[in-house]
């Protein structure tokens, strides 16, 4: 049914770091590298070695520039789906193939059910859905809910594919409606925001803004400037002092 | 957004049957058409042909055209469902209305209460396929009233051409089916003019820095997540006739609007068969004028997608 839920028991989600986000694509990379084996396959390829490369990403990394002067800042912004509350892409939809999860807020697509119509994609104001020409079918992120609830992985690797292969820490994931989820405490602590709010879709997931940068030596701890060595007058460097100042 | 031919065709074809079936449907109930066999046949034929020749075009642009019976389940949160809905419940009145009409050569009675039906069933669905438009919020060109006003009053008026021109056929344009283009051809201008100056003097809320709640300064997209149009790209950030959007409203205003109306005060001063060949330029008029229309409100209209590939407003 594509009415919402009013309430979920949980609201899993993702936390991504622009600050330390360096931009190497790894969790695109596994993204699509566990999503066309899993619960959306295949991600299809069209023309993968020819010209006019196509195909479906549920993750992809755009890069921006903000700013002017010394206060320019470059910043990698991975954007997938945001799990949002008022998700109107799923409550367009004719068939009933998109739902919102009641019990952890994830949105999924019904992928015998859906027709193709990407009214879905039109709903969406992220872009977070990308259709499959060869299948005829809207594809999204799933949050790897094949992998989070997969009892066949270790304890360790029941997280998203691209959370679990970032190597820079950007992306968190966790319980966004619980206040003491590191996740919670995290957007908390950093100022976490929402994409877009005016749009009302009330984003799941929350993107940390980049760090103030510190434009002085000290402010990072190191001295002003360099100041020139002082000899005691002995040993080898007291003998090229006390030459090359006569 | 990309304009897609079929929901193009779909929108205007279905537009105009609905409109020509609400219209046929009233003046039919309320005697001011004859109920004549022959007219009656053709004038519905006409309006359920175009109607669901439209449904039909709609269909083709689906991925799964074969699932497209899955569309109706969830009418309750989905304007294109309760379109669905609506355009097939329609049938049943606009069905039998047609019955009474061609074969039983009655329109009053049960038949009339069937007509009311049909032409309830026909508004609301122009209404339903707007709202599908208007429900958008991330495409500030659609999320707005002159959506539903523009739907409403240009499928009216296409219809009461479409009608005008059959009437004249079979020589039984009176002076009120010969008014009606005269009066609902101007009303759909004037709201469509209203609509372009809304668009042109408002943006979305939605900037490339609340889309990346990056502040303090211009947000520039430097490098893409792809190197070739992806979906996002080709579904959503259409750019063609947006240069062009000028002198394509020219034309609509010409085509659709001027046109038409011109012709259509010409039925009023000059006898059939003169009447005739005007109320068919106008017929010909408005249908090219309508997929000029159609296609700039697709093409102008700019998704919050865009925002991510360096669009700075929406």
């Amino acid at each position: 049914m594509t009415t919402l839920p009013t309430t979920t028991t949980t609201k899993l989600g993702l936390v991504i770091d622009l600050d330390t986000c360096v931009g190497c694509q790894a969790c695109v990379t596994n993204c699509k590298e566990w999503n066309t084996g899993g619960h959306s396959a295949p991600l299809t390829d069209l023309n993968p070695y020819g010209d006019k490369v196509d195909g479906v990403w549920f993750n992809r990394v755009h890069t921006f520039e903000y700013g002017l002067g010394e206060n320019a800042r470059t910043v990698n912004f991975p954007k997938s789906c945001l799990h949002c509350e008022n998700a109107a892409c799923v409550t367009v939809c004719p068939t009933g193939a998109s739902y919102k999860r009641s019990s952890d807020g994830i949105v999924l697509v019904d992928h015998d059910k859906c027709i193709g119509c990407k009214l879905c994609s039109w709903a969406c104001p992220y872009g977070a859905r990308e259709f499959d020409e060869d299948e005829g079918v809207m594809k999204k992120c799933t949050l790897c809910v094949d992998r989070i609830y997969n009892e066949n992985l270790d304890e360790v690797d029941r997280q998203p594919a691209c959370v679990i292969t970032c190597p820079s820490k950007a992306r968190h994931f966790g319980d966004l409606g619980d206040p003491d989820s590191d996740v919670s405490k995290l957007v908390a602590e950093r100022g976490g925001y929402d994409l877009m709010p005016e749009q009302g879709y009330k984003p799941t997931n929350k993107y940390l803004p980049p760090r103030p940068r510190k434009l002085t030596g000290a402010a990072i701890g190191a001295q002003e400037s360099l100041q020139p060595v002082k000899t005691n007058g002995k040993g080898f460097l007291g003998w090229v002092d006390k030459v090359l100042t006569r | 957004m990309h304009p897609a031919y079929s929901v193009i065709f779909f929108t205007t074809a279905s537009g105009a049957g609905y409109g020509m079936l609400a219209l046929m449907a009233i003046l039919g109930t309320a005697g001011i058409l004859p109920a004549d066999r022959w007219f009656g046949f053709v004038g519905l034929a006409l309006a359920l042909g175009l109607i669901t020749a439209g449904l039909l075009s709609s269909t083709f642009h689906l991925g799964r055209p074969e699932r497209a019976w899955r569309a109706v389940s969830q009418w309750r949160s989905s304007w294109l469902a309760r379109e669905g809905v609506l355009a097939i419940l329609t049938y049943i009145p606009a069905g039998l209305f047609g019955i009474g009409w061609v074969f039983l050569e009655q329109t009053s009675g049960f038949w009339g209460v069937m007509g009311v039906l049909a032409a309830i069933g026909a508004f609301l669905t122009i209404v339903c396929t707007s709202m599908i438009y208007r429900s958008l919020k991330p495409i500030h060109q659609w999320h707005n009233d002159w959506t539903i006003a523009g739907y409403v009053a240009l499928g009216f008026a296409s219809g009461a051409v479409a009608l005008s021109f059959v009437a004249h056929l079979f020589d039984v344009a009176g002076p009120v089916v010969k008014a009606l283009p005269v009066a609902l051809v101007p009303v759909a201008w004037a709201v469509k003019t209203g609509y372009w100056a809304f668009i042109d003097r408002t943006r979305s809320l939605s900037t490339s820095n609340t889309a990346t709640g990056l502040r303090g300064g211009e947000v520039r997209s430097v490098d893409w997540p792809h190197t070739q149009e992806n979906y996002l790209q080709k579904e959503m950030g259409f750019q063609v006739a947006r240069k062009h959007a000028l002198k394509l409203r020219t034309i609509a205003h010409g085509l659709t609007f001027a046109v038409p109306l011109a012709f259509a005060v010409l039925t009023l001063l000059v006898p059939n068969p003169l009447a005739g060949i005007a109320a068919f330029v106008a017929l010909a008029s408005i249908a090219a004028g309508l997929l000029a229309e159609r296609w700039l409100f697709f093409a102008e209209a700019k998704h919050t997608v865009t925002l991510f590939y360096g669009a700075k407003a929406a």
